[in-house]
């Protein structure tokens, strides 16, 4: 009977790899929970662009607007006890493993409420609770952390595993080829998913690579890995669901690459002299929430007017995240040398 | 003659030395088209093409390697190092490899390698890209340490480092780039301000202030309060290289004083004035009439928020108290 089952389940191909359609059993509930999460970004974002302009944002910050599928996707396809690791663009990643959006608003504005009590701000919001290793303002900083986390589940066999996101241009720094080949001899239960978005910061990845595809460097390394659509949820889930799997019965660690776009400018400054508009409209034009959204209407799982509802109760939740996180109080100066040492 | 500011000036030091020796050409992170992060190199891809305006991918501890191995053979690169914080990834090529090379082969090899890079914090970026961590790198013999604090200085300091045949950190400063308050007169032509020399940057006669970077503006600012409001006159030395240090220029201060006050943005504990401060205790000790104090950061990170930032690097308010504290 159970061989029965397992000839039923639906399977689908992924640039070349064979995996389980995951996303067709799930509940309506999951599926419509993953689009609420994708809102919760789009929407974050967009108030501390608010913030960004009226000037309310000391430092810099980073914008995931256009990447919410592959965050979402992938969180949601790992457990809630599994660890990630996350990049300067890092709000995406933190709200999609759980984080609450007032106190991370907060961080933002610098306040003593914040995750990192006004300590780290965007660039270092860290959520250690919920598994969330933290932003990182170094390019490529996280993935031996990240590593090491991954050693960390091996060694205390907890049947946890890691996911590891950086950017295209993290993927050229001498830590990315130290580390994915100790998880590789290793046999590390890792997902590193480098989320190729076309630039780092000015600089195209056709002129920080010589190869074609960055999930080709798996070759290096003896592992799997794969290219896949990251503005599409449902292709991200399925594959780290798989690999998910995978790393579970240590056939870790595997390099996915997942295609998507930012559609904002690098940081707060940035004349965005390297693209062209059209680029960016076309782009925007794959947005992965509409994607996502018919996907849900055509499979009659949400109609038009839940869908506007679940859009409308998110903005309110963002805006009373705003709220919190101005009425909140900044620290006091006599706690900045706190916390230097455990 | 005519007023730039700091980062113009900067730009014209490279643009100058560029034109006039083919063998400089300019290394780093979105510097091409995007022109630096901070705009330091905005026009210099399309006068001098991409073969010598090199951008690269993020990969500062190869920026750095490349560099140094095409100095020891003939080039005179200017790598760019985004944020001053990313040296450390950089730091076996800067420390054990460009450092270091011309010793170990008993002298056969130059390394005529400038490395710029921004320091410093006030800008909200946080712990990973605020530091001041010229004490980690003037520690390291055969390396040259230069901190500019204006226009003037930063183009002539820059054109020496470049004919400099060691390898020198050149750390500007991110709140002197634009600012308005600190633009100069500055020649355009070429010219050098000498490696190895302080600078007096303003006279007094009753107590000296030695102060790097930033912090020269701000004690500069803290001087001229004091003048004012209470008659009290700072001499202000601007460090300007760290290594090789211009002891002397302090201690003739001094000898006029008889107090110093010592002034940096880095964390108070080994930063670069306990060295300061150490070799004038050690050759100044007669004409001190009380000991060396420093006013620094405090011992932390870069916090983010800004009223931390505020408690964590030295305003003129600090500075202002370290002076009256010192002449009791
Ligand atoms: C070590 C290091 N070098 C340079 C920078 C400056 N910087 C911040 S983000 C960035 C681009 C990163 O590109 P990528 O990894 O593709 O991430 P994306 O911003 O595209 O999400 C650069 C160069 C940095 N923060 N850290
Ligand atoms: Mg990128």
């Amino acid at each position: 009977m159970g061989n029965d089952l397992k000839a039923e389940k639906p399977y689908i191909t992924i640039d070349g790899y064979r995996v389980e359609d995951k996303f067709s059993g799930l509940d309506d509930s999951i599926k419509i929970e993953m689009l609420r999460k994708m809102y919760q970004i789009r929407h974050f974002e967009n108030e501390t662009e608010q913030f960004i302009i009226r000037g309310m944002i000391h430092g810099t910050c980073h914008l995931y607007t256009g990447e919410e599928a592959t965050a979402v996707g992938a969180i949601y396809a790992i457990n809630d006890d599994d660890y990630i690791t996350s990049t300067h663009r890092g709000h995406g990643h933190c709200i999609a493993k759980g984080a609450d959006l007032n106190i991370m608003m907060a961080e933002l504005l610098g306040k003593r409420t914040g995750y990192c009590k006004g300590k780290g701000g965007s660039m270092h919001i860290a959520d250690v609770d919920s598994g969330n290793l933290g932003a990182n303002g170094v390019v490529g900083g996280s993935i031996g952390i990240a590593t090491g986390a991954a050693l960390t589940c091996k060694m205390k066999r907890n049947g946890k595993i890691v996911v590891c996101f950086f950017g295209d241009g993290a993927a050229n720094q001498g830590i990315f080829h130290g580390s994915i080949n100790m998880a590789s001899i290793w046999d590390l239960p890792i997902i590193y998913l480098c989320e190729n978005n076309v630039y780092g910061m000015s600089t195209p990845v056709k002129e920080a690579f010589n190869i074609e595809k960055i999930s080709d460097r798996k070759y290096a390394y003896g592992i799997e890995g794969l290219t896949i659509d990251g503005n599409n949820l449902v292709e991200v889930f399925n594959t780290v669901s798989h690999f998910n799997g995978e790393c579970r019965v240590g056939r870790g660690p595997v390099l996915i690459e997942s295609l998507t776009y930012r559609w904002r400018g690098h940081s707060k400054s940035d004349a965005q002299v390297y693209r062209t508009r059209e680029e960016t409209k076309q782009w925007v034009g794959k947005d992965p929430i509409e994607r996502y959204k018919k996907i849900l209407i055509d499979q009659k799982i949400l109609i038009e007017k839940e869908d506007r509802d679940l859009e409308k109760e998110v903005i309110s939740q963002i805006k009373e995240a705003a709220k919190f996180a101005r009425e909140s109080p900044f620290p006091e100066p006599s706690e900045v040398e706190d916390d230097v040492y455990a | 003659m005519r007023e730039l500011t700091y980062l113009e000036a900067i730009r014209e030091a490279m643009q100058q030395k560029m034109r006039e020796d083919s063998s400089v050409y300019l290394i780093g992170e979105d510097i091409a088209e995007y022109g630096g992060a901070f705009g330091v190199t905005v026009g210099m891809l399309e006068e001098f093409g991409k073969e010598r305006i090199i951008n690269t991918p993020i990969s500062e501890e190869a920026i750095i390697g490349v560099a140094t191995g095409s100095a020891i053979t003939g080039m005179r690169p200017i790598a760019e190092i985004m944020f001053s914080d990313f040296i450390t990834i950089a730091m076996d090529q800067i420390a054990n490899q460009a450092a270091k090379i011309r010793y170990m082969f008993g002298g056969k090899a130059k390394v005529p390698l400038v490395i710029r890079t921004a320091g410093g914090g006030g800008t909200g970026a946080a712990a990973q890209h605020s530091q001041s961590l010229e004490a980690l790198v003037a520690h390291i013999p055969g390396l040259k340490v230069v901190m500019p604090s204006c226009p003037y200085d930063a183009k002539g300091l820059l054109i020496s480092s470049i004919n400099d045949d060691n390898p020198v950190i050149f750390i500007e400063h991110k709140l002197l780039y634009n600012n308005k308050k600190c633009i100069q007169n500055v020649p355009r032509q070429m010219y050098e301000v000498p490696l190895g020399k302080g600078d007096v940057k303003r006279e007094g006669s009753d107590i000296s202030v030695a102060a790097t970077s930033y912090m020269v503006q701000k004690s500069l600012e803290a001087a001229e309060k004091l003048s004012q409001e209470k008659g009290i006159e700072c001499e202000v030395i601007d460090i300007r290289t760290l290594r090789p240090l211009d002891i002397d220029i302090i201690l003739d201060s001094i000898k006029k004083t008889g107090r110093l006050l010592c002034v940096e943005e880095a964390p108070i504990f080994g930063g670069f004035m306990g060295e300061v401060s150490a070799q004038v205790s050690e050759k100044g000790f007669d004409w001190l009439d009380a000991p060396v104090v420093r006013v620094a950061g405090r011992n932390c990170p870069v916090p983010y928020s800004l009223v931390l930032e505020q408690e964590m690097i030295p305003g003129v308010s600090r500075i202002e108290k370290g002076i009256l504290n010192l002449l009791g």
